[in-house]
């Protein structure tokens, strides 16, 4: 039965992971930038839902409703004042800048916050849990699961189904082409950093009620969330779900091993999936 | 008309730096006991950073995940001195034959992704790598351990003599590492790679096989990374999984220093270093602005002179200290 919980356990876990992995993918699909700062600006995100919830008192998860503009904003600005001239075929420059951004991100909190952990308390739902069967589920990972689910599907649907989604398609497909058709490259470009950071912002808060953070935590969500994309394969939303649940629990029954082995065990889930299926899992595009 | 490398500018700059080379090598008897340490440290990460400027530069395998084998190296070190019983020259060495061997598994895995994904899995490595090392009871675990004072006295009689073969170790593996990287662009394989760097697709179709190439940058480069990491390490005299595969001193420190002095070149790294070490020596004092501050400046040189300061130099005055270019040069009679 332990198993089994484990097995669920790391399941909800992916959800979490899956929140990380989401803004990664999209940025990659639409513009093919990685960003090196994705997992600073997940802390980042955790330390606006600190201040918002410390200045007014509210609930952490109304603080979504704060966070979650200002990091759009934050996105729309990012990539229109200094991602944009970034782009082309060589890799290097937004590697770089981003690489920058995440150094300067990190430390700018260590100076605004400390190095010393924080975390949101989030008042009885974080003890809160249902019983199905002879299993204890926590409230908040079932509901950080759903969101996750929530959030994939709303992107799907956006994508396939609304006048920004197949914006975002067809830069994707082809920039000049799509330029010439009218659309404004660096504008969809903002619009998409602006939808990524605020999935980010959500998962920032979920990341921040679940657990401690401090600045440098930053460095290893970046590698749960590439992880998630790389085991689901390349351009596939739902497929980064999968990957993130893949992670999620090969780190719980690594941690059911050992407790030392928690975090390597999903790195090395990820490393076989990287040796058998380099394409990952449910790749759609590639990369 | 004829086509040469070299160039008045390359000879007074080989000359020139052989100058600087002695006057360095007789660094024990002129500098004192800090001095020496700061410029040992600042040998290392010329080296370290020629090393990431070939790999980044030349080959287009831009890695964030260098600390692996820094780490790797300098727990070599403590292992082959303690357990094997070697003298820590030779597990210098030893680690440097470690280092490439353990690569070549990492490489024909990680090689499987492109670009900016590759990046991220150099990284995903070094954390297994650091989490690895954690778990190995025998090298301190999680905590670390410290290299025995009786390996450290077998290097040299007394603290002077100790230090001075510290310091010859770290300017020389400078001098190795930058004289490898160059003779390494001269050669056949050197010319494959510019080749690469310059177009691809056009490399592959005159017959290069570029995955070969890579592998064999990345192999050399892991080598001489471990053996630039166990020197790091007998200078610290103290390692620690977190210490060992720190991704900011090791690798986020490495890139300011090449993107600074000027990617793709072999003055950039050297360039970059100085400029790393005097703004350090300078801003030090600020702590965590003064990485704010290094971070805006690799942006802002990015975004503004991708070719560093290097490249503004040499756009303005086409000169360079390292003959690799060819160039024509017209004879009077020619016209």
């Amino acid at each position: 039965m332990d198993w089994v919980n484990a097995l669920v356990q790391g399941t909800l876990l992916g959800g979490l992971y899956a929140l990380f992995a989401a803004g990664l993918s999209l940025i990659f699909g639409i513009m093919r930038l990685v960003n090196i700062a994705h997992g600073d600006l997940i802390v980042l995100a955790s330390y606006l839902g600190l201040v918002v919830v410390t200045a007014t008192g509210m609930h952490p998860l109304l603080a979504l409703a704060v966070a979650v503009p200002a990091m759009a904003v934050l996105g729309y600005v990012l990539q229109h004042g200094i991602l944009n001239q970034t782009l082309g075929d060589d890799l290097l420059p937004p590697l770089l800048v981003t690489f920058g951004l995440s150094v300067i991100i990190q430390n700018a909190l260590l100076e605004g916050f400390t190095a010393d952990p924080q975390k949101m308390n989030a008042g009885a739902i974080e003890t809160a849990s249902v019983s199905v069967g002879s299993l204890q589920l926590g409230v908040l990972p079932i509901l950080t699961f759903a969101t996750a689910v929530g959030v994939i599907a709303a992107l799907q649907w956006m994508f396939y189904n609304t006048a920004l989604g197949r914006a975002f398609r067809a830069v994707s497909d082809n920039q000049e082409i799509a330029q010439l058709m009218g659309l404004n490259r660096r504008h969809i470009f903002g619009l998409a950093m602006g939808l990524a950071l605020g999935v980010t912002a959500i998962a920032g808060i979920f990341l921040g009620i679940r657990t401690s953070f401090d600045p440098s935590a930053g460095a290893s969500r970046l590698i749960f969330g590439f992880e998630a994309v790389i085991i689901g394969g390349l351009g596939n939303l739902w497929g980064t779900l999968a990957g993130g649940v893949i992670l999620g629990v090969s780190q719980t029954l690594g941690a059911k091993i050992d407790p030392g082995y928690q975090i390597l065990a999903g790195h090395i889930a990820f490393l076989v999936v990287l040796a058998v299926r380099p394409q990952g899992l449910f790749p759609r595009v590639s990369g | 008309m004829k086509v040469t490398r070299t160039s008045p500018a390359a000879r007074i700059a080989a000359i020139f730096g052989l100058l600087v080379l002695i006057i360095l090598a007789a660094g024990p008897y002129w500098a004192g006991r800090a001095d020496m340490r700061l410029m040992s440290e600042i040998f290392l990460y010329l080296a370290l950073a020629s090393l990431w400027n070939l790999m980044a530069g030349y080959a287009g395998l831009v890695s964030v995940g260098q600390q692996a084998f820094v780490g790797f190296g300098g727990y070599m070190l403590f292992a082959l001195t303690i357990f094997g019983g070697l003298s820590p020259v030779v597990a210098i060495a030893g680690a440097a034959v470690l280092g490439s061997l353990i690569a070549v598994p990492v490489a024909v895995l990680i090689f499987r992704l492109r670009g900016a994904y590759f990046a991220i899995g150099t990284w995903v490595m070094a954390e297994v790598f650091r989490l690895t090392f954690a778990q190995v009871s025998a090298l301190g675990g999680g905590s670390g351990s410290s290299l025995p004072v009786g390996i450290v006295r077998s290097m040299a009689d007394g603290r002077a003599a100790r230090e001075a073969l510290s310091y010859w170790l770290a300017l020389g593996m400078a001098v190795v590492v930058i004289a490898a990287v160059y003779f390494f662009l001269r050669s056949r394989q050197g010319l494959a790679l510019t080749a690469i760097r310059d177009n691809e697709l056009a490399a592959g179709s005159l017959g290069i096989d570029i995955w070969r190439t890579k592998f064999v940058v990345y192999i050399v480069t892991a080598g001489l990374t471990s053996m630039v990491g166990a020197l790091i390490f007998l200078q610290k005299l103290r390692i620690s999984p977190d210490a060992a595969f720190s991704v900011n001193d090791w690798t986020a420190f490495v890139i300011f220093i090449v993107v600074i002095g000027g990617i793709g070149t072999l003055e950039g790294p050297i360039i970059g270093t100085l400029i790393f070490f005097a703004l350090r020596e300078t801003l030090a004092d600020l702590g965590s602005t003064y990485l704010m501050v290094l971070g805006a400046v690799a942006i802002v040189i990015m975004l503004k002179a991708p070719k560093g300061v290097w490249g503004l130099i040499r756009s303005r005055y086409d000169f360079e200290l390292f003959p690799l270019s060819y160039r024509v040069h017209h004879d009077d009679t020619d016209k």
